[in-house]
């Protein structure tokens, strides 16, 4: 609240364009950050967040554009050369040295000197002091890595506070803390903010955007949305900026939607009280037969954590699950195809397909490892299984020896579903398999999943698209700052319903 | 909700406390047990072989002739902690030592003044590291291969310069073997006296300037290193020139040791040092380690070959029990590498 327009920026981009080959990660933005402000960075995955902030850092180099700081017109070529300018970084992932102790990585290339040889004693006493400017009253001469990831979080931040940085840059800092430990690093915020300290936030989470931020910007696809101070621009405004409306050719595409799920019996699938500390609050979650459960929410509401503990990517440190009844410990991705879960990951790329082999061979992987490895499968077997998913799917080129690698992003989603399709599971687990394809894959995928669901296999279905998650499930939980915050019935809502109750429900319990 | 929020800070409470107390204390000095432990064998194995040989082990003169025969080695392994601690890796050493022992002896022969033909070796072998460090660095090669290519190099370089063994006259070179300052029967050598030497202005850069710093937080993270704006490139060339630097020096030793240049010198030495830094408690991925704990893991080296010569066993037992040493060391530092990070 103390910033306003008469102070003259700290930063101004104009303009700024950066090309990575084949892509436009940013057309021609513009951003302006005033002194004593909390500015948040708002956008969905890919809309350009990081690569803005790398622009100003001097990570990346940029292709037109102009970066004046402090006045003077400036290009970055290292995260040094940013550094000296008074901008600091502290990333989601604490970019500290574990192996050293506190203090020293407080001061690392800033220890007092004499003659060229450190003094301890005055570097100690230095971090101390910074330590201490930001409440942390931590032994400087402790290891690092005996801290928690929070204490580690604000460690960064003091070494931020020895530049003297005019400009914060917080990239996520708070994805891995608890909400006491938010608490504490907001204190410390506001408390530079009120020292003249620029701050640019980014953050997934609403909530904590809300409550820190003095304006916000919001990019999509690469592009500058629109600069709001935060008093105008409420939360659903917000949401409906960030994930825009795209005209969708899919409409047409027969509603599975409203069918009728018979609840009564065993779900395939339930969760009770799932969840890891700092990752995921406590979430319930049932599946049944036939049913279609779609997860909405931003990107990191916890969407992709919660399958992932279902899955057993990740293991639940709270909580229980029951398959068909039967109470079932999931720990390993193995335990789950063992119980017939199936998930295919949202980076398809690095965890579900390998690029090098063939289309045939990608999709017998599934079978193969759900067989043993000792017990080959039979080639008529394999051929069969693979032919019949090839057309099933309509995957093009409808060549089975064709190299994974070398297909369209949609046709390699249709190959790793093919494979889990495969092992015959119970319930199929999708993270954004309709992410970043062509419109033709999509009505492919979206109609098999719903002709399997109506044969009876249970679906959780994870999607940005809010249109995609209306039309294909019954039934939708939506997440929001790594937490369930209800249950839906899609007949009962349309899509402004959906993205108010993204934005909005719930508000009274959280703290 | 609440029940959730006041469960979680319950917990991270309780671990703050707990990092105070006992654990802190443990986790503060974690880094250093691999040496204590290093330590504690090197005295296990002075009062094992003490017992044995019936009061025949330690003797003045056998302490300082373990200095004597391995001060070459504590050269080489002070240069291979740098690298080690950024987590690279140096197989040259053994051949850059041959390499500069070799080109040394020839340019004596041929009538070179001592006061040119030092510097001379030295810079050869931080040339030759130079050439590793741009690699590694600028070409991203792996130090593995880098150091290999170095190794092949210099091993060559050692047979250009003479196929067979070239003996030193010059009296300089000799002095700094032969000279004993003695004090009872105790006694150390010019050569000596340069290990030592290298090993403090080692432990002396490693701890008190800002590049030694550079190194430990390259072997931590160095992606961090290069957020944090440290001078990452130019320290992680200069960790391998250090390390071709001592390779010269350890040639220069060891010519004076054995009183002639020869190019099949320190075929598998690099491994041995390699050996003595771990055993000395120097992590291999990096970040951890100390040039003290390489001085101990040398001595522990040294101090093995020399018991199975004195009881005249095959020398194949050597290479056994080293292996049995490594192997030990290398499951204690997983250990603690993965104490330290199931706590984070």
């Amino acid at each position: 609240m103390t910033a306003d327009n008469d102070v003259p920026p700290i930063v101004e981009m104009r303009g700024i364009t950066i090309r990575f080959p084949g892509v436009l990660a940013l057309d021609g933005v513009d951003f302006t950050l005033r002194p004593g402000e909390v500015h948040s960075l708002m956008g969905e995955n890919g809309a350009g967040k990081s690569t803005l902030i790398k622009a100003l850092t001097g990570v990346y180099s940029i292709d037109s554009g102009t970066i004046v700081v402090g006045g003077e017109r400036r290009a970055f070529a290292t995260a040094a050369d940013a550094q000296e300018a008074g901008i600091s970084t502290v990333y989601q992932e604490v970019n500290l040295c574990e192996n050293l102790t506190v203090g020293e990585n407080v001061m690392l290339g800033h220890e007092p000197r004499v003659g060229g040889v450190i003094d301890w004693r005055a570097t100690h006493e230095a971090a101390t002091h910074h330590l201490d400017s930001l409440g942390l009253r931590i032994d400087p001469r402790s290891r690092l890595s005996s801290h928690s990831i929070a204490i580690q979080q604000l460690v960064a931040i003091s070494r931020a506070m020895v530049l003297e940085s005019k400009v914060l840059v917080l990239d996520e800092p708070t994805s891995s803390l608890d909400r006491g430990e938010v608490e504490r690093l907001f204190d410390v915020i506001r408390g530079l903010r009120d020292k003249g300290v620029a701050i640019l936030f980014v953050s997934h989470f609403l909530e904590q955007v809300y409550e820190i931020s003095d304006r916000i910007t919001v990019l999509r696809n690469g592009a500058l949305v629109g600069e709001h101070p935060i008093a105008e621009l409420p939360r659903d405004a917000l949401v409906t900026k960030m994930i825009g409306r795209e005209l969708d050719d899919l409409a047409t595409l027969s509603s599975s939607a409203h069918r009728d799920i018979d609840r009564t019996g065993t779900p395939v699938v339930k969760a009770s009280g799932l969840g890891k500390r700092g990752i995921l609050e406590p979430a319930d979650l049932e599946v049944y037969p036939g049913e279609v459960v779609g997860l909405a929410g931003l990107l990191g509401s916890g969407r992709t954590e919660l399958v992932r503990l279902l899955y057993g990517a990740d293991r639940a440190d709270e909580g229980s699950m029951e398959i068909h009844g039967q109470h079932a410990k999931v720990h390993s991705p193995r335990h789950a195809i063992d119980h017939r879960i199936a998930f295919s990951s949202e980076n398809r790329r690095e965890e579900g397909l390998v690029p090098d082999l063939t289309v045939a061979e990608n999709i017998v992987l599934g079978m193969q490892a759900r067989q043993g490895w000792v017990r080959r499968l039979g080639k008529a077997e394999s051929d069969a299984v693979v032919h019949g998913w090839i057309e099933a799917l309509g995957v093009r080129p409808a060549n089975p020896h064709a190299l994974v690698g070398n297909l369209s992003g949609g046709n390699q989603q249709k190959v790793l579903l093919a494979r889990w399709l495969a092992t015959a599971p119970e319930l199929l687990v999708l993270d954004e398999p309709t992410r970043g394809i062509d419109v033709g894959a999509k009505a492919d995928i979206q109609r098999k999943v719903s002709e399997l669901s109506a044969d009876g296999l249970a679906v959780v279905f994870i999607s940005s698209e809010l249109e995609e998650v209306l039309r294909l499930a019954q039934r939708i939980a939506v997440m929001r700052d790594r937490r369930k915050i209800g249950e839906l019935e899609s007949a009962d809502v349309d899509i402004d319903g959906l993205i108010d109750y993204i934005a909005n429900e719930g508000e009274g319990s959280a703290a | 909700m609440t029940a959730t929020m006041t469960r979680s800070e319950g917990r991270s409470e309780k671990r703050t406390g707990a990092s105070v107390s006992v654990q802190g204390f443990f986790t503060r000095h974690s880094a250093l047990m691999p040496t204590f432990a290093a330590l504690a064998i090197l005295l296990l194995l002075f009062a094992g072989a003490e017992a044995f040989l019936r009061g025949d082990f330690i003797t003045p003169r056998n302490i300082s002739a373990l200095l004597l025969d391995n001060a070459y080695l504590l050269i080489l392994a002070v240069g291979m902690t740098f690298v080690i601690v950024t987590g690279g890796i140096d197989l040259s050493v053994g051949s850059v030592m041959a390499f500069t022992g070799i080109l040394g002896a020839k340019l004596l022969a041929e009538g070179m003044p001592v006061a040119i033909a030092i510097p001379v070796i030295l810079a050869g072998g931080a040339v030759i590291g130079l050439i590793i460090g741009v690699l590694v660095q600028y070409f991203n090669v792996q130090p593995f291969i880098a150091s290999l290519a170095g190794l092949f190099l210099a091993r060559g370089l050692a047979f250009v310069v003479s196929l067979s063994s070239i003996k030193v006259e010059e009296p300089a070179i000799l002095w700094l073997q032969s000279t004993r300052f003695s004090v009872g029967g105790w006694y150390i050598t010019p050569t000596g006296i340069i290990a030592l030497l290298a090993v403090a202005v080692a432990a002396f850069v490693m701890h008190l300037t800002r590049m030694g710093r550079t190194v430990y937080a390259i072997g931590g993270s160095e992606s961090s290193a290069r957020l944090m704006g440290l001078k990452v490139a130019r320290t992680k060339v200069m960790v391998y020139v250090i390390s071709g630097f001592c390779a010269g020096l350890a040639g220069l030793v060891l010519t004076a040791y054995s009183g002639a240049g020869y190019p099949r010198n320190g075929i598998g030495t690099e491994l041995d040092a390699i050996a003595a830094v771990v055993i000395g408690g120097t992590l291999l991925t990096g970040g951890r380690g100390y040039v003290i704990g390489s001085m101990i893991g040398v001595f522990v080296y040294g101090t093995i070959k020399t018991i199975i010569t004195f009881m005249g066993a095959e020398q194949s037992w050597m290479q056994i029990i080293v292996g049995a040493l490594l192997l030990l060391f290398i499951v204690v530092q997983r250990a603690i590498v993965a104490r330290s990070e199931g706590r984070g």
